[in-house]
């Protein structure tokens, strides 16, 4: 991930310990400065995420990371950098919770990162990588979508990743979307008028509403254009498992292990979870009886499924909330179970 | 001599309530940027509060920020842009309650940017709360018989405070109750940007300031207020300053 985004080109990295990610900060702060970049340690998730919005403003690539309890934190940040359209990535590995919780992996963060977390309407891009080379693919591409869309990207992964080693091939880097010039940079007015980041809209009492007009259309302009997702075996599947992040590695297991025995499953895995890709769902709909999902947390992307098939077909549940995981005998059984 | 706006700010009026200081010191800012001749260089930093519009009257780049987190948002500039020149403007409540650790550990480390933090002992923007400023005995929205010693400590004094922090530069309260008072002011506000522009390190002035309104007085009532009762507090001086061996 740090050697992704260095390569990216992000050169400005604010963060705070916290367990399962403390690998992040620590590859940062010798890496990054030798590539010129600035590291900084500050004093609390506020601070780190509040030095994001300063460093986008400054016009850097930035980055800051944390898991659960600390993403809680930096929610008051990501609201004002959402609303003050500025690109940053921030990277959640998540841990069990509710509260001080754990620090096993868990998924619990789902409403927080595609629902919202902070206050108001805004949306932020969320990535779900389920291996290493997937996660150096993404930051790489997060900084792009941040770019492209001038919008926090959230790099939603888990402790198993955060702890995971894994061989990944190194690739330059190459922008899979187009990057507009920066012409809100803050950099002294020299031969220019003086710009201006702000989120406060007070008069005329309809500006707010303008303005949120404004990022509802940028939001389904994102929603018709950024969606990656994942099939396996679906062509054919009569249940369909959905699964996001390492819960989807996982099941890849037990689909193998039940496609052995005849049965017809497949599985769909959603790589960004906003936009949700609900075509995909909606393509292998007519084929499906039935679909399973499985996800660390005890019923939040769930939701999702159920609405991106408007609940048109039996939805099964495997959740393991607290900082565990689904083994694939656990999902197999499962498979067996709802499979009719 | 011909008294005209500086450059860097607007010709504009304010939205502030008659006998408020903020128009003062964003005066002094505004000369000082001027005459410093680095309006072009500086970013500003917007606080939540009454001075939350500051860029509608200053002329160069600001960034409004999030309560109390201007020192984080100056950190990043700063450091991201070391040959700008990079200011917060704080109240009372900004920088000595929410954003407490944001203002301590930016000064601690150094931070080589200019801190104007405007004291005026209670929370303006939201109606007159008890600020971490406010005096013992003053009477506020939130502390109707007056601040309680016992139940809501003493006032916070941010100069004492951060004189015990090495990273620290320069740090001197100032008032702007009076016309000599406020060219003391100016003079410590022109020295903290020349601090920035010489790479010393962090500079803090506390301008001791007017709130009128919800001081429920009248401007010539609350000029007497900080003369006669918050300087008695928060005693004007200079609390550090590593140019003075």
């Amino acid at each position: 991930m740090c050697q992704a985004a260095i390569e990216a080109g992000c050169r400005f990295f604010a963060g705070y310990p916290i367990t399962p990610q403390n690998e992040v900060p620590e590859y940062m702060s010798s890496h990054l400065p030798e590539a010129g970049g600035i590291f900084i340690q500050a004093e609390s998730e506020l601070a780190a995420i509040n030095m994001i919005f300063g460093a986008s403003a400054a016009g850097v690539r930035c980055m800051t990371s944390s898991s659960s309890p600390g993403v809680s934190l930096k929610q008051e940040g990501i609201s004002y950098i959402a609303a003050a359209e500025l690109p940053c990535v921030i990277a959640n590995m998540q841990r069990g919770g509710p509260g001080l919780g754990n620090i096993r992996a868990s998924q619990g963060d789902y409403f927080q990162a595609v629902k919202g977390g902070g206050h108001g309407d805004y949306r932020i891009i969320v990535l779900a990588p389920s291996t290493l080379p997937e996660i150096y693919e993404l930051t790489m591409a997060a900084f792009d979508y941040a770019d492209h869309y001038r919008n926090p990207v959230l790099i939603l992964g888990d402790g198993i990743l955060g702890q995971m080693a894994e061989p990944i091939e190194l690739k330059p880097y190459k922008p899979v979307v187009e990057l507009p010039e920066k012409d809100y940079i803050l950099d002294g007015c020299k031969g220019r008028e003086p710009r201006i980041v702000k989120t406060l809209l007070l008069r005329p009492a309809e500006a707010l509403v303008e303005f949120n007009e404004y990022l509802k259309v940028k939001y389904a302009r994102i929603e018709s254009e950024l969606k990656l997702c994942e099939q396996y075996l679906t062509e054919d599947a009569e249940l369909v498992v959905a699964a996001y992040g390492i819960t989807a590695r996982i099941a890849i297991d037990a689909i193998d292990a039940a496609r052995e025995k005849g049965l017809k499953v497949g599985l769909i895995r959603p790589i960004t979870l906003w936009p949700f890709p609900n075509e995909a769902f909606k393509e292998v709909v007519g084929r499906a009886k039935k679909f399973l999902v499985v996800e660390m947390s005890n019923g939040q992307f769930v939701d999702d499924v159920k609405l991106a098939i408007d609940c048109s077909r039996p939805v099964e549940f495997l959740g393991t909330g607290g900082g565990w995981y689904p083994t694939p005998e656990k999902i197999f059984e499962k498979i067996e179970a709802v499979y009719k | 001599m011909k008294f005209k706006k500086p450059e860097s700010l607007y010709d504009r009026n304010t939205h502030y309530c008659p006998g408020c200081g903020h128009g003062i010191v964003h005066r002094i800012i505004g000369e000082v940027i001027d005459e410093l001749g680095i309006r072009e260089e500086t970013i500003g930093t917007a606080p939540v509060g009454c001075a939350v519009l500051l860029y509608d009257y200053f002329n160069f780049d600001v960034i409004e920020c999030a309560h109390g987190r201007p020192p984080a948002v100056a950190t990043a500039m700063k450091r991201i842009h070391p040959d700008k020149i990079v200011f917060t403007y704080q109240g009372d409540g900004d920088l000595a309650a929410i954003g407490t650790a944001e203002m301590i550990h930016a000064a601690n480390r150094g931070e080589n940017f200019t801190t104007i933090f405007v004291n005026n002992a209670i929370y303006g923007m939201t109606g007159g709360q008890m600020a971490p400023t406010t005096l013992v005995g003053q009477r506020t929205t939130t502390t109707q018989k007056g601040r309680d010693l016992i139940k809501q400590g003493p006032p916070l004094k941010v100069c004492e405070l951060l004189s015990s922090l090495d990273g620290v530069a320069y740090l001197e309260r100032v008032a702007v109750s009076t016309a000599k008072d406020s060219m003391k002011a100016k003079k410590a506000i022109k020295k903290a940007f020349q601090n920035q522009i010489d790479g010393k390190g962090y500079s803090l002035v506390e301008v001791l300031s007017m709130c009128p309104t919800d001081w429920k007085l009248s401007p010539a009532q609350a000029v007497g207020f900080v003369n006669d009762e918050m300087k008695k507090v928060f005693k004007p001086g200079v609390y550090k300053d590593t140019d003075v061996k």
